[in-house]
């Protein structure tokens, strides 16, 4: 069953989609089937490892699921200091 | 831990951590530098998601004070567009004797590079621009999701 998930791209994957948000409706289970299924929308090929994810503004991991209604935050890998 | 997009002054930040019990104060400033990887480097512009950046920094400082008998410790990161020499980041940890406050420093920094969500875009002197991977954070990330799986 398809869930209406709200995606936040940042830095290179939001110059890669054209916008930092979208509301997108995914037959995905976990965060990072969004990550999978939205490949053509953020552009990486980085492996998901090297990546970070938030979902309703806490830090998650890959493996955590996913509702309707959740906004995911997709991170490329980081770069601070 | 602060996010901010004016310059960051150590010498006034130093202030925060004043107390008679300290015996050792330990700082750290990360720069902009003028080359990367063999290129070279005109100009940074650091993108930070500040409501994350500022959880994730509090989590690593309390993570410090656990880890090490220190005094106190503060991190203040950039945003925005800044020029070569320009302070990027920020940490200064006090605590009675100096060990601690090193060891905590150096824990403070290495965390926030891995784990705020912040990217930096540069912007070379022969007009090209790109985003760093960094790699020794792709690696961390790595290894963390190793040992999530297994």
């Amino acid at each position: 069953m398809n869930k209406n998930i709200t995606v936040r791209y940042f830095a290179g994957f939001r110059e890669h989609a054209g916008v930092g948000e979208e509301t997108v409706s995914l037959p995905a289970a976990t965060a990072g089937d969004v990550y999978e299924l939205l490949k053509d929308r953020h552009g990486s090929q980085e492996p998901l490892g090297h990546c970070k994810v938030a979902i309703n503004d806490e830090m998650a991991d890959w493996s955590a699921e996913v509702f309707d209604g959740d906004t995911v935050l997709l991170f490329p890998p980081v770069a601070g200091g | 831990m602060r996010i901010t997009n004016s310059a960051i002054e150590p010498d006034k930040l130093r202030q925060l951590l004043t107390g008679d019990a300290a015996g050792a104060y330990v700082a750290f400033e990360g720069w902009i530098r003028n080359a990367n990887e063999g290129q070279d480097v005109l100009r940074l512009e650091y993108e930070v998601y500040e409501p994350l950046a500022v959880k994730e920094g509090a989590k690593i400082i309390a993570e410090a004070s656990v880890k090490y008998p220190i005094l106190q410790a503060e991190c203040v990161h950039r945003e925005g567009l800044l020029e070569i020499g320009e302070c990027a980041v920020w940490v200064g940890v006090t605590s009675v004797h100096r060990d601690e406050a090193f060891a905590a420093c150096r824990f403070i920094i290495d965390e926030v590079k891995v784990r705020l969500p912040v990217w930096k875009k540069e912007y070379y002197v022969n007009g090209d621009s790109g985003w760093v991977n960094c790699e020794r954070c792709a690696a961390h990330s790595s290894r963390k999701a190793t040992s999530l799986r297994a």
